[in-house]
């Protein structure tokens, strides 16, 4: 996919070209292996070639309308008029981008007025979205982090941590968290897995929304998970990329984090304002470190802008002013509020109605689990066999986990989705 | 006890200690030469008129998303800036060999291409002028590479370039040894090689297998024409050579904050385009997945549109004509006040920077007791020179030579 698709883009043709006879040394590139194509974008290519009008794409991980159209929250297009005319300058920002907006994030998710960020204890540097974000995280944990220079990651996770943390020089390990039995959050497994961890190891922990399963542990779980992995002193790294798109409530998404503070963690987080804010492209992010004093915070922000330059000197602006305008403004804070509670309403409102589709198809299995998770994403269940047929019957393409995009599902195609489920499981 | 505890503060990078020790300054009559920014006669940044044109459009355009871009970027935007840097009528790009990914600026270039480079072909040894810009060293350690090696550059008897000592130093590099070379206006000297030198490069390159990586920060902004400041990449191009270019669109667009850039990748075989292609999408994968929107839509509307590019073509003659300005009206004072030394290299040099000569006394002298910013290497950016300042600086550098004459 990715070879037809990049060959298009550029105008190549594959024949072979013949080599001018000035040329003499062959080429530095003849032993570049093919790298693995990328699972999600094969979906999607596939999507693309597909002719049938009922075809749906379950793969996309971006925010669709109920037309299934890209969504612009309306006040980030009033953020982006009101910065056209500010006319503001485009000097470098600092290596950690613009001060305001790193405030601002840290604010949206540890609380206004909270204590971490009033006494200066975070280290919050504007990052390239969310994988930017984790990368500089990364970076930091493989050169400076005395624990073991292993990242544990719930199984599944998002596919490009692992890589992530691999290019920086940190291996992986796996603890149990999706119940395929049940949909749902594998907690014995998860605190079995903890309990058996190494002292001060480093646990990635999804804040809210799961990717991909769309399974978070309740409230009380992650009250215990906290206890233990304070008890283990584990290292807890929040990746919250869904931040009120879960729930469409801020302050609610971001309690697992609050919880880990109040209990006395000193936590990593990785920030995205791709999907909430719908700022995808403008690669949107923040990371942050919750030191112990000032003076911790200053030695640690003195590496952090280390890890930076040689990767891209500081971050690109326009995304973050507009975030910055937007949290920064009152009245259009509010407007975001309600522009995203919006979005996580929509995603609610579709998987009840894919629920109550696959009831009235005569489906006899529980499905409970779409409205038990939340998110962007629900996992199925669905074996590979019959996301084959799904895809192949019914022109419904998702990944061959199981993993269905809810952004995807519109009150257009969710009975016809409803119907194919069915067929396919019966 | 904190896992922290054992962190050590990291020494401060030069230029933006310089630039807040600028900002930390009260004084009236402060200059800052330090960091590579344009300013006008006003001393003030330049949002070039057909930037801020694109952002009006742009903003009211609702037609318009900010959907993820593919991995590579935005297709429009890199061919563009890869036929910009070398010219449509180049052979590479008729064949259909020549490709851009783009990139988070020229850092991100130099970085993508650098672990590219790397990790996929296994090269480990790179060579970078004596001096460069400097970051180049940061971002190649990083990408993992074990020997960075300095070829001889500035010779600082001559204010010229060592041309025997860059030839000698490249004879000796060791096969698959990358190279990073300036395409103009080198940073931060300002001397290039002439034409015929760079022949003379090229053939060494070619004879002891050695890999040019172009940094191209300066295109349009050097000379005021795009075409000249291409010439030597362009003639590597046509000379068969396989290289890597990354491209900065910060000061000849005046972007610098929006991370635009492009790494043009000049391949024999365009057959092998897909699997290079393929592996570049794994570096940025891992790196931060897919690069910024506005600024790649900003240039490629204007480098698309004949219109636009002509409008953005006479930005860049205003910008290098008016640097050009103040380096000959730098000499010429530094010259009539007699100021001990000669000063010729100021409008020898071209681009942004120059370096002046003066020695770090000298450049500190001038920070504490004139107010006037510049890195210890003597380093100067001729950008922060202006009508109101340049008999202030002129005159401050006379004292700074006199009082503190070099050794």
């Amino acid at each position: 996919m990715a070879l037809l698709n990049s060959s298009r883009r550029l105008g190549l043709s594959l024949r072979s070209v013949a080599t001018p006879a000035a040329a003499r040394c062959s080429s530095w590139w003849s032993n570049v292996e093919m790298g693995p194509p990328d699972a999600i974008l094969g979906v999607t290519e596939a999507f693309k070639r597909d002719t049938n009008p009922n075809k749906i794409n379950l793969g996309v991980g971006a925010y669709r309308d109920d037309n299934g159209k890209p969504f612009v929250l309306p006040s980030v297009r009033t953020a982006e008029k009101e910065l056209v005319e500010a006319m503001m300058d485009k000097e470098y920002a600092g290596i950690t981008g613009l001060p305001d907006f790193c405030t601002m994030a840290a604010n949206l998710a540890l609380g206004e007025g909270n204590r971490w960020v009033q006494d200066g204890l975070n280290v919050t540097t504007q990052c390239i979205s969310g994988t930017g974000s984790l990368r500089v995280g990364a970076e930091f944990f493989s050169k400076f982090f005395t624990g073991p220079k292993v990242v544990w990651l719930p199984t599944p996770t998002w596919g490009n941590h692992i890589p992530i943390f691999k290019h920086a020089g940190m291996e992986v390990q796996h603890y149990r968290y999706y119940d395929p039995s049940t949909c749902g959050f594998d907690f014995e497994g998860a605190m079995q897995d903890i309990a058996k961890m190494p002292e001060r190891s480093l646990i990635m922990l999804h804040a809210c929304a799961h990717n991909p399963t769309g399974v978070d542990p309740r409230p009380e779980q992650w009250k215990e998970m906290s206890s233990l992995i304070h008890k283990k002193n584990i290292f807890p790294y929040f990746d919250m990329a869904y931040q009120g798109f879960a729930s469409g409530d801020c302050e609610r998404d971001a309690q697992a984090v609050r919880q880990f503070l109040n209990d006395g963690h000193c936590i990593a987080l990785s920030q995205s304002f791709a999907k909430n804010m719908g700022l995808y492209g403008e690669r949107a992010g923040a990371f942050s470190l919750i030191c112990s004093d000032k003076e911790e915070a200053a030695r640690v922000m003195s590496q952090v802008k280390i890890l930076i330059r040689p990767m891209y000197s500081n971050p690109p602006i326009h995304g973050a002013r507009i975030v910055s305008k937007i949290l920064g403004t009152p009245a259009l804070k509010q407007q975001w509020l309600g522009d995203v509670k919006l979005m996580a309403d929509r995603i609610i409102g579709m998987r009840t109605k894919l629920r109550d589709g696959l009831a009235r198809e005569g489906s006899t299995r529980n499905w409970q689990h779409i409205t038990d998770q939340i998110g962007m994403f629900c996992f199925t269940g669905m074996k590979p066999d019959q996301v084959g047929r799904l895809t192949s019957e019914f022109s419904v393409y998702l990944t061959k986990d199981g993993r269905i995009s809810m952004a995807g599902v519109t009150s257009g195609n969710v009975d016809y989705l409803a119907h194919a489920m069915h067929q396919v499981t019966k | 006890m904190s896992i922290f505890s054992n962190v050590q503060t990291a020494p401060p990078i030069e230029v933006f200690a310089l630039t807040r020790a600028y900002n930390a300054d009260h004084n009236p009559k402060k200059v800052n030469l330090g960091v590579g920014a344009y300013r006008t006669d006003e001393g003030k940044p330049w949002v070039l008129p057909v930037v801020r044109k694109l952002e009006a459009q742009l903003a009211a355009d609702e037609t318009l998303n900010h959907e993820y871009l593919p991995v590579l970027g935005l297709d429009a935007f890199s061919k563009a800036a890869v036929h910009m840097l070398l010219g449509t009528d180049c052979p590479a790009v008729i064949d259909n060999r020549a490709l851009g990914v783009q990139s988070l600026s020229g850092t991100g270039a130099l970085f993508v291409g650098a672990k590219f480079l790397q990790k996929i072909l296994g090269y480990d040894t790179y060579y970078y002028s004596a001096p460069t810009w400097g970051n180049h060293k940061l971002i190649f350690d990083t990408a993992g590479f074990k020997q960075g090696r300095a070829y001889r550059y500035w010779d600082p008897a001559t204010k010229n370039i060592d041309f025997d000592g860059m030839c000698e130093d490249l004879r000796n590099a060791p096969e698959n040894s990358v190279i990073i070379l300036h395409a103009c206006a080198h940073n931060p000297t300002g001397c290039d090689p002439t034409d015929a030198q760079w022949k003379q490069i090229a053939e060494i390159m070619r004879e002891r297998k050695l890999f040019p990586f172009f940094d191209s920060a300066y295109q349009g902004f050097a000379s005021g024409d795009l075409d000249k400041d291409a010439r030597t990449v362009r003639y590597f191009a046509k000379e068969g050579f396989e290289l890597f270019c990354s491209q900065s669109f910060s000061k000849n667009f005046g972007l610098y904050n929006e991370r635009t850039g492009n790494l043009t990748v000049v391949m024999k075989d365009a057959e092998l385009a897909a699997a290079v292609l393929s592996q570049l999408t794994l570096v940025v994968r891992a790196t931060y997945s897919n690069p910024p929107a506005h600024g790649a839509r900003v240039v490629a509307a204007t480098l698309t549109n004949k219109d636009l590019f002509a409008e953005w073509q006479d930005h860049i003659r205003v910008m290098s004509s008016r640097i050009i300005q103040m380096r000959e009206a730098l000499r010429d004072r530094l010259v009539k006040l007699g100021t001990p030394g000669t000063w010729d290299h100021i409008t020898r040099q071209i681009g942004m920077f120059s370096f002046t000569g003066l020695t770090p006394q000298q450049c500190e002298y001038l920070g504490n007791e004139h107010h006037i910013y510049l890195l210890r290497s003597g380093r100067a950016n001729m950008a922060g020179l202006n009508t109101n300042n340049i008999d202030y600086v002129a005159s401050a550098i006379h004292d700074a030579v006199t009082k503190f004459p070099a050794a």
